[in-house]
């Protein structure tokens, strides 16, 4: 694998893809570089070979390589990334080179970038709680250490206040650690990145986070590695640093814009609205490496963010994203509207992890069955509130008109907090019992008697 | 070793190699320098298309191809419970010894331990003419599974020779059998090729309810022991719940649980949970009956598109012991969609969204492979299959559950309307259906002197009628119903908490038994009769459903374990006499 080709000019350039005759020796998915007539380098993957004949897959576009004085170098072996320690408090774009006018970080060890499959033998079970000092998070659908939730939203939503917020509390509660970042951007504006990298600089956290950075004018087809690269960087800090790693990855839509390119250049057969039928196989690869191993103290967590298009949720990208991921976060625009931060319907959005994380030894005793006696009751007022508008409030029981109550009230004290408030779980469990107390003790049936007993204080 | 050739083409799994004529279909190949493992999936000419079973990264053309002269099999014998394996039946603990915790490509491993003893008790004598599928001898696998060591199928003849009772390793022979074929060693296993379903004398009617502990299932929607069953849901609708529940407490004697194309970390619980959780009946692990295969969405793609038949196959075969055996497939789209990859890779013409044209064919052949039959042996076996299948967008109009749907008589409709109340199992109970409730009717009126059917119908009344109501209440309100209604909404609701709500994590309520299940649905239904007539003696419904036993009703399911079930019925007997006082009173 160490022999290195050059060939100079190529067959065909389609699109992100440059197709290349004549070759021999090459293997599939190998990294490539590929010289323009100016001397300029770019870097390429091989998709596709057979006896004679590459299609590369050039990462910084096509765009000003011609058929007959472009160069190809084939480097047998694939996207290596260098990793070290020194990564954390740098920036970097789409591929892992620094942009921030740092030195070359000193380098530990290369790593593949695509990674290996997780032995499913060999991980062991998330079920450590992380406090995000967020109410609907931390209350209704609790982040565990190795998990992977993402917040589903839409164009114009939130989601990135509410990541960063994520990323500035998360702690373990009677822990010192705190988390290192890994903030992947994938074709987000300018604009966005500064954001996220001056709130990083304000709370001090850059010096424990890594930037890489694909923004929405870089060639998208890099796009496809960046996150790649990033959870290369993470699986080092985590098993072999024993770090405990959060990963946050927005925007998630791009990063598939970027596969249906690729794929419709290769002239693949597609399957729904254009996306290749390679594609939840193509994000299992990068969201199942989150978790933790057994034996080592580290662990990666995944915060992927998505703008579901035109907020529909069963649109191909959160629809294979949520059968990978365990839960989601769905942001959701009638609460933004209505000014509630943050605007995170809690009936659509489900942590799978969350019954592990939570209980006796590890929140509240009274957290599992509160949580799901909120939400049931949440449910209840959501729908008396859409009656409520047709027959009126006076068509209603006194009992559903406590439902409504409670409902307004959940909404406005329970979801809504600042953008820099930092709840305990003890107050947010305790701003639940407020809740639940405005409802009749009959309805409480999730609930069992010793809890009610415990905190059920009706006014 | 078989015939020898070159790779010509890579793309992404499917590789196609030259100069190979003579490769048959569905040949086991090895590929490149690695020897990584694949399998013919088209020939034409002297050039062949492998599917390969692991990443071909670096893979090069030119590298060689190696034919094995045999289909891809598995190996069936002692060492297959409390197993975990990938795909194509390795094990990913071996693999984990010997490539940490990462997999690493190019592994080959035997798939049972070459190194343990079994204690083998043979159940031959030397002169016995035996044909495929007869016990030779036994083998206590697991304190509660006794592993039962076949004549593989296609053998017949006279036994030369028995071991005697003693411990062997799965590789010494403990049989040698002289018939047509000349003179054949038997070992404690065989292989037989995944693709191919093993022989049976004939196929039975099912007859027996799978227990499986979940009232929804059991009492509205049965499955029988040999039955076919599809779980649709969109995502968080508890399809890996409800699957994990059937593992756990299905009445089976083995367990076959397949994680395709699924979370690793949700195979992690499995590992973790299941050596925890005891048979309610014996009180061992329930481990100690369950196989795992587990192929997670992060491992080579058509690994995953082989798992569900090295799972079929193993159930197969402990159905030849005469086990009944209920398998789980965790999920047949990705299964589907490994299926629609290749199929794109191989340029053939797509049909429905870019399935291929063969999808139906194939789920057809995987779900007539459940059935409960007559065993070469001469006894009684099943294979219940469990099929969890992931529809995008929760949209049942799709291919993989449209075409799901033709092959199974039960259908389990997970909702994500119940699923956002947290109303699990969120199966819909309007929606789904079971054709097995004739075939298991009987069991059940055996245990409930022969009031199954009649109950359940009324309970699923009242439920049907909640959903008419529902439409009158968004025009009207509620209070403007007659009170006779406000009384079903009230028993509805009741049932709806107090009987088809499991909590699968209380350790009450995970398990019911089947006696518990009645009694609680009778419990429910005799407060409906006594409070229904109560209304027609002019007690309000609102004195009734304020009644504050009602939320003690809702909560026996979780308060009073399956031994304690005569409480329930002390329980209903005192809130009828309770309604009965109520009647007394003057409104």
């Amino acid at each position: 694998m160490t022999v290195q080709m050059e060939f100079r000019g190529v067959t065909k350039i389609s699109g992100p893809l440059v197709f290349v005759e004549g070759v021999s020796n090459v293997g599939y998915n190998e990294l490539v570089e590929i010289r323009t007539s100016e001397g300029e380098m770019r870097r390429g993957r091989v998709l596709e070979v057979s006896k004679g004949m590459a299609v590369v897959e050039v990462f910084e576009g096509t765009t000003g390589l011609s058929t007959t004085e472009t160069s190809i170098k084939f480097l047998g072996k694939p996207l290596m990334l260098p990793v070290s320690d020194d990564m954390l408090g740098r920036v970097f774009n789409g591929t892992g080179e620094p942009i921030d006018g740092g030195p070359t970080p000193f380098t530990e060890d290369y790593r593949d970038v695509n990674g290996l499959p997780m032995n499913p033998y060999s991980r062991d079970y998330p079920n450590e709680f992380i406090q995000t000092g967020i109410s609907a998070i931390d209350g209704m659908d609790t982040l565990v250490r190795g998990q992977k939730l993402p917040l589903f939203s839409g164009s114009g939503l939130p989601h990135n206040l509410i990541a960063t917020q994520v990323a500035r509390q998360a702690t373990i509660p009677g822990e010192e650690t705190s988390f290192a970042v890994i903030f992947v951007a994938m074709g987000i504006k300018h604009d966005e990145a500064a954001f996220f990298k001056r709130s990083f600089e304000e709370s001090g956290a850059l010096k424990n986070s890594s930037l890489f950075l694909n923004l929405a004018d870089d060639p998208p087809v890099e796009r496809l590695v960046t996150p790649r690269c990033a959870l290369t960087l993470a699986e080092y800090l985590a098993f072999e640093r024993d770090m405990h790693v959060l990963v946050i990855l927005t925007d998630m839509t791009n990063y598939a814009e970027a596969l249906r390119e690729t794929s419709a250049a290769r002239e693949e057969v597609p399957s729904r609205k254009g996306y290749p039928g390679y594609m939840y196989s193509d994000f299992a690869s990068i969201y199942e490496r989150a978790g933790r191993i057994k034996g080592k103290k580290g662990s990666i967590t995944q915060m992927p963010v998505l703008t579901m298009p035109n907020d529909d949720i069963t649109h191909p990208i959160p629809d294979l994203t949520g059968y990978i991921t365990e839960g989601q976060i769905v942001i959701d625009r009638d609460l933004h509207r209505r000014g509630i931060y943050p605007p995170i319907n809690i009936l659509p959005s489900l942590s799978r992890l969350m019954k592990d994380g939570i209980g006796k030894g590890k929140t509240r005793e009274d957290h599992g069955p509160v949580a799901s006696q909120l939400y049931s009751a949440y449910a209840r007022s959501q729908e008396l509130r859409q009656l409520s508008a047709i027959i009126g409030e006076e068509g209603l029981t006194e009992k559903d008109r406590a439902y409504l109550r409670f409902g307004d009230a959940f909404e406005q004290r329970f979801l809504s907090q600042k953008f820099d408030e930092n709840r305990s779980l003890e107050t947010t469990l305790s701003l639940a019992w407020e809740m639940l107390s405005l409802l009749p003790e009959s309805e409480l049936t999730r609930i069992s008697d010793k809890f009610l007993k415990q905190y059920y204080r009706p006014k | 070793m078989g015939i020898k050739g070159k790779i010509r083409k890579i793309s992404g799994p499917v590789v196609v190699a030259e100069d190979v004529s003579g490769l048959e279909m569905h040949e086991l190949v090895m590929v490149g320098k690695d020897e990584l493992i694949g399998e013919v999936v088209r020939v034409e000419g002297n050039s062949a298309t492998i599917q390969v079973y692991e990443d071909t990264v670096g893979l090069k053309p030119g590298e060689k191809v190696l034919g094995s002269g045999m289909p891809l099999a598995v190996e069936l014998g002692p060492g297959l419970l409390m197993g975990i394996f990938d795909g194509i039946q390795r094990p990913l603990e071996v693999i984990q010894q010997l490539t940490g915790d990462f997999i690493k490509r190019g592994i080959k491993t035997p798939a049972l331990p070459r190194e343990k003893e079994w204690h083998f008790v043979p159940k031959l004598k030397k002169g016995d003419v035996v044909s495929g599928g007869e016990v030779m001898g036994t083998v206590q696998e697991t304190p509660i599974f006794e592993h039962r060591c076949l004549v593989p199928p296609n053998v017949k003849g006279k036994v030369e020779f028995i071991a005697k009772e003693g411990d062997y390793t799965v590789e010494d022979t403990v049989c040698r059998v002289s018939g047509e074929k000349g003179k054949i060693e038997l070992k404690m296993y065989h292989q037989w090729p995944v693709r191919e379903p093993r022989p049976y004398v004939e196929r039975l009617e099912p007859s027996e309810p799978l227990i499986t502990g979940q009232r929804i299932i059991d009492t509205f929607f049965p499955v029988a022991k040999g039955g076919a069953v599809a779980i649709p849901g969109g995502f968080g609708t508890g399809k890996t719940i409800t699957s994990h529940q059937l593992a756990a407490w299905s009445d089976a004697e083995v367990i076959v649980y397949i994680g395709c194309g699924e979370r690793g970390n949700e195979m992690t619980e499995v590992l973790l949970t299941f050596p925890e959780w005891k048979d309610p009946k014996s009180g061992r692990p329930l481990m100690e009956r369950t196989v795992l295969i587990a192929n997670t969405s992060n491992m080579p793609v058509s690994a995953r598109e082989a798992s569900v038949y090295t799972g079929i196959t193993i159930a197969e075969y402990f159905r030849d012991m005469g086990y009944n055996v209920a398998i789980m497939a965790d999920s047949t789209s990705r299964w589907a969609e490994a299926l629609r990859e290749i199929s794109g890779r191989l340029e053939e013409m797509p049909a429905e969204e870019g399935y291929p044209s063969y999808l139906s064919s194939r789920l057809g052949e995987f779900y007539e492979r459940a059935g409960r039959v007559k065993t070469l042996g001469g006894g009684v076996g099943s294979v219940t299959l469990i099929g969890a299948v992931s529809p995008p967008g929760g949209d049942f109009s799709e291919p993989v559950t449209v075409h799901t749907k033709r092959f199974v008589r039960c259908f389990w409709a997970l909702d994500s309307a119940l699923a956002s109340m947290r109303h699990y199992p969120a199966i819909n109970w309007l929606t789904s259906y079971s054709e097995y409730t004739d075939y298991v009717e009987s069991w059940w009126n055996r245990l409930t002197a022969n009031r199954w059917r009649s109950q359940r119908l009324k309970a699923m009344e009242i439920l049907k009628r909640e959903d008419e109501l529902k439409e009158v209440i968004r025009l009207v309100g509620s209070e403007a119903l007659p009170e006779s209604e406000k009384l079903v909404l009230e028993t509805a609701r009741l049932l709806r908490e107090g009987f088809l709500q499991q909590n699968a994590y209380d350790p009450i309520d995970t398990y019911s038994s089947p006696e518990k299940q009645f009694i609680l649905l009778d419990a429910i239904l005799n407060f409906h009769d006594a409070a229904s007539a109560a209304i027609s003696k002019g007690v309000p419904a609102s004195k009734l459903v304020s009644l504050p036993q009602l939320a003690e009703l809702a909560k026996l399911r979780m308060s009073i374990e399956n031994e304690r079930i005569n409480e329930i019925q002390k329980f209903s007997e005192a809130l009828s006499a309770e309604i009965k006082k109520l009647m007394e009173v003057k409104f």
